[in-house]
């Protein structure tokens, strides 16, 4: 098993969406810095596995915070690779301690509440045969969840209003899929929110793709 | 003898090219090719799967499809409106399309508003019309910052907004991915859609120039 720093989750350290400390803008161009990066883009998007994208960026999100912060962004990729194969019984990490000659860079990881056990068919997006429940130009609320899991709920929205700018199809629910727990299709919409009502001063809007669920009328 | 003996991490014969030989000090770097070296073992993957994937990414998508894009806006106004109106469709005329673009939302710039995309979760990005993302775009202060003080995080990246333009930023956290369709340049007049796609970069279809 992996090296585990937990059950459940999470309000985890990737949701950093308005936080203060990381620093000014670097123009760092490079899409990768070393081999080893580009190596662990190509295993960690062509290593066949059961999951799906959710629950690679859950195995992201999960990553021990101090490990998230220090390991670089395919650094995390590398981590979540092993995290998983390790969670589905393809790997052991002692196995890859010997083979690398040492347990640094060792990814501990809260562990999951459930690992999918199979991969759906075709991309995310799903016809459902509801209409929304909300509609473009509506004043919403996004509901202050802490769900015990992967979510894609950003905190800096959770309690704020907003209005409904754009309304998309529906796609397969990550806070549920993430885990095997079924597809759940929702619709997903565009809500604009007023960074003034976010962060008490900006005078710009942002807008945020949330899930049905995640939204109450105001 | 070289003293120096590159073979010893691997047990096994191959000639892909994704390996270079530079950062054996980083445990990173043993890490990712202990792993490798376990699932070529386990037959769970490919040495040519590892290349054709990077081949793919690296070579075959890229700004210049996005660009082509852009290009095509700015000279076919119908073609510009069914962009605006359902986005995959319309690139999809141009045989565009491909990862992480399954459903596709453009945002236009003008003289008096400004969009720029981000991804605060993790770094969602259209790889599709625009290749993987550069680091700045997935970096900590970015992902951070640019949804609290937009105008200050494009100052800094060089793009200085004057104060009268409206600045929408758009978190892509969901399945949705937004691209920019930058202004036509005041100078492009009679340039055909090749030299305008010329004229196109990443950044001002992701938002942080104009």
């Amino acid at each position: 098993m992996v090296d585990c720093t937990g059950v459940g989750d999470m309000d985890g350290i990737h949701d950093i969406g308005g936080m203060n400390g990381f620093g000014p803008m670097h123009r760092d161009e490079l899409i990768f810095h070393a081999p080893w990066e580009r190596l662990a883009f190509a295993l960690a998007s062509s290593t066949p596995m059961e999951g799906n994208t959710d629950d690679f960026r859950h195995a992201i999100e999960r990553l021990d915070p101090t490990f998230y912060l220090s390991a670089d962004y395919y650094g995390r990729w590398l981590g979540a690779l092993e995290v998983r194969l390790s969670e589905r019984g393809v790997i052991d990490s002692d196995e890859v301690d010997r083979r690398a000659g040492s347990a640094r860079a060792r990814p501990r990881a809260i562990a999951s509440l459930a690992v999918p056990t199979r991969s759906p068919d075709g991309g995310p997006k799903r016809d459902v045969d509801r209409a929304p429940l909300f509609a473009e130009g509506q004043r919403v609320v996004a509901r202050d969840l802490h769900p015990t899991g992967h979510t894609r709920l950003p905190r800096y929205v959770r309690g704020h209003h907003g209005v409904i700018t754009l309304t998309h199809p529906a796609f397969v629910f990550p806070d549920t899929n993430a885990h095997g727990w079924g597809e759940d299709p929702q619709y997903v919409y565009a809500v604009q929110f007023r960074a003034s009502d976010l962060w008490g001063e900006g005078d710009h809007t942002v807008s945020v793709d949330l899930f049905e669920p995640y939204l109450e009328a105001a | 003898m070289t003293g120096h003996d590159h073979d010893h991490r691997h047990d096994h014969d191959h000639d892909h090219d994704h390996h270079h030989d530079h950062d054996h000090d980083d445990p990173r770097a043993l890490r990712a090719e202990a792993l490798e070296a376990m699932l070529i073992e386990r037959g769970l993957i490919e040495p040519a799967a590892i290349d054709s994937t990077l081949d793919y990414f690296e070579h075959q998508l890229g700004p210049m499809l996005g660009a082509r894009v852009v290009a095509k806006a700015w000279t076919d106004p119908t073609f510009k409106d069914r962009l605006l109106n359902d986005g995959l469709a319309a690139i999809g005329e141009l045989g565009l399309g491909g990862p992480q673009v399954d459903h596709l939302v453009v945002v236009e710039n003008t003289a008096d508003v400004h969009n720029v995309v981000v991804c605060t979760l993790c770094s969602c990005y259209p790889w599709g019309l625009l290749g993987l993302p550069p680091a700045w775009y997935k970096s900590l202060a970015y992902r951070s910052r640019v949804v609290r003080e937009p105008r200050t995080v494009l100052a800094e990246m060089g793009c200085e907004l004057p104060d009268d333009v409206e600045v929408r930023v758009w978190d892509s956290s969901a399945e949705v991915r937004y691209f920019v369709l930058p202004e036509r340049p005041v100078d492009s007049a009679g340039l055909d859609e090749e030299a305008l796609a010329e004229r196109v970069g990443r950044d001002q279809m992701i938002g942080v120039a104009r």
